[in-house]
């Protein structure tokens, strides 16, 4: 089976989600990637680590910033010249607007929240996380060619493959495919992407305001974890709305999610159900979040936090 | 300007997911329904740019009858007309389709919907109706401001956000802070009752997809308390028995 994986790239490096894409298309079959955009071919051959073969790689400036029309042109271009079966990606804000575009131009059956590898004994079937977290569907896919969004942290990263062959990828993207121009991106600099990351420790109106936030950033920074925040918090502008982890915020997988001074409202609980381990700092025993945790402590966070800090730093030394 | 807003009729979020029928159907039994979260911002937006400039906002759902009470309610909160696909949302793909079919039929300068459902949170839908219309798509977008036949957006991108400067017409998956949402009030719930809902069979009836069951996850154990005063035993626990530092 030919596979197509499509890479995306931050601050030059493959995204770890990426990796778990790239991994996942390689119990499948012969992996080519796709990337676009300036990025080094010493990066893009790492693939090779993750069970990719092959990389192409459109280095075209233009693609440098996620248009969406451009990539999914470029993205369904490389589909056709690998003749590729299957395209898997991970499932991003950018991915998701680019896959539903290139299923209708590939005619590919699309299938998004991917948690496990397919049974393919009867057909093609996918097991998907549905109702944000709270259930799984498993889908049958009817088309030839397929496209696979993973969902985040679903697949653990292999690392025991070699080094991918970079190859440049040449297309003609039509001008006319760039008439949305990108005035201003702004980006949290040098943190861990929230959507990425293996340790999430967000806070909530418990922290009392945004000047509180240095320790949630302590502790953040002890476990090499991103920082995460609830609906209200995001709401007041105690921090930004990509930080809002929840039903209509982000919604996170990642092996340990810590939080703060939150109490747990359902919407919130949407957002971080996929977590491996939740542990729930409150001073109200009450709180409901403590039954959806695997560990609890109740108390005030101004005292537990820097104490859990120095514990961890010391632990982790 | 005339904006066409789709929108999904979904479990409230608060709602128990339950399956029925061997796990093959979702359990209806005791659910409350309502416009999907992201959709209804999509619509208070539209319901915002018509007031800034006149026009006309038509809501538009592919679903079944029971689908009706959440259209008029969209009805109610600002739309002046509503289509009904008369079908079960089967997939994205089918779904898509039925959205382009009725978009072709009228010049529309604006096609809104949420970033994603909340039942199967594909995000799919906006793309693949641009692509059939052959339209730009932006998702997510968390700011629209319409200037004539030029439109600033903002659409958040993972750690941040980007500003785009983007030419009518095109699709839109929609999201927070784009608006507030918008309760109806009195006079809106009254006038919702005779503002047209036009019921259509769909134009294509093919799928991509199936599903063969459903299932729920693993019921969750019993939490481990932990003394305040004893935060090492936490750091403990994470590192011997869950295994995650």
């Amino acid at each position: 089976m030919s596979v197509l994986v499509f890479i995306e790239t931050e601050d030059g490096k493959i995204k770890k989600s990426s990796r778990e894409a790239i991994t996942y298309g390689a119990a499948l079959g012969e992996v080519t990637a796709l990337a676009l955009g300036t990025v080094s071919a010493e990066e893009l051959a790492t693939a090779g680590k993750n069970g990719a073969t092959k990389v192409l790689h459109v280095a075209d400036e233009r693609l440098n910033d996620g248009l969406i029309q451009p990539y999914a042109e470029a993205l369904s271009a490389a589909a056709t010249e690998v003749g590729a079966d299957i395209i898997v990606t991970a499932k991003s804000s950018l991915a998701d607007a680019v896959v539903g575009r290139v299923s209708m131009k590939l005619g590919a059956a699309l299938v998004s929240n991917v948690v496990a590898l397919p049974d393919t004994s009867n057909g093609f079937q996918v097991k998907r996380s549905i109702y944000t977290g709270k259930a799984f569907a498993n889908v049958n896919m009817t088309t030839d060619k397929k496209i696979l969004a993973i969902k985040k942290n679903a697949v653990e990263v292999k690392e025991d493959g070699g080094t991918a062959t970079v190859e440049a990828f040449s297309i003609t993207l039509d001008d006319s495919l760039f008439g949305s121009k990108i005035t201003s991106t702004e980006k949290a600099e040098g943190d861990v992407l929230l959507p990425e990351a293996d340790i999430v420790v967000s806070g909530g109106r418990g922290l009392k305001g945004p000047e509180n936030w240095g320790i949630i950033e302590d502790l953040a920074k002890t476990l090499g974890a991103a920082t995460g925040c609830s609906k209200p918090v995001s709401d007041m502008d105690w921090r930004p709305h990509h930080e809002h982890v929840g039903q209509t915020g982000v919604k996170v997988s990642p092996t340990l999610y810590i939080a703060v001074g939150i109490s747990g409202a359902i919407q919130h609980l949407a957002g971080v159900n996929s977590s491996k381990y939740i542990v729930v700092i409150n001073k109200d025993e009450e709180a409901p979040f403590f039954k959806a945790a695997d560990y609890g402590i109740v108390g005030d966070a101004f005292e537990v936090l820097p104490k859990l800090n120095e514990a961890l730093k010391t632990a982790l030394a | 300007m005339n904006i066409l807003v789709c929108i999904t009729h979904v479990p409230d979020t608060t709602s128990r997911i339950a399956f029925t029928n061997n796990n093959t159907e979702f359990d209806k039994n005791g659910v409350q329904f309502i416009i999907g979260p992201y959709d209804d911002y999509a619509l208070a937006r539209a319901v915002e740019l018509k007031e800034q400039s006149g026009g006309k906002i038509t809501v538009l759902n592919v679903g079944e009858a029971d689908s009706d009470p959440t259209i008029r309610k969209a009805l109610a909160i600002g739309a002046d007309e509503a289509i009904r696909v008369n079908a079960f949302p089967s997939d994205s793909f089918f779904v898509a389709n039925q959205i382009a079919a009725i978009a072709k039929e009228e010049n529309y300068d604006l096609i809104l919907m949420g970033r994603e459902s909340i039942d199967f949170n594909g995000g799919m839908v906006h793309g693949m109706v641009g692509e059939l219309l052959g339209l730009p798509s932006f998702s997510p977008v968390m700011q629209l401001e319409v200037d004539g036949t030029n439109a600033k957006i903002t659409r958040e991108i993972e750690g941040g956000k980007e500003k785009l400067d983007v030419s009518l017409p095109f699709v839109a998956g929609c999201q927070e802070p784009i608006a507030e949402w918008k309760i109806p009030n009195m006079r809106g719930i009254m006038s919702a009752r005779t503002k047209p809902l036009n019921v259509v069979e769909p134009s294509d009836t093919s799928t991509h997809s199936t599903i063969s069951a459903y299932e729920l996850p693993p019921a969750k154990g019993a939490v481990k308390m932990i003394d305040a005063d004893n935060v090492s035993e936490l750091v403990d626990l994470l590192r011997n028995e869950a295994k995650v530092i």
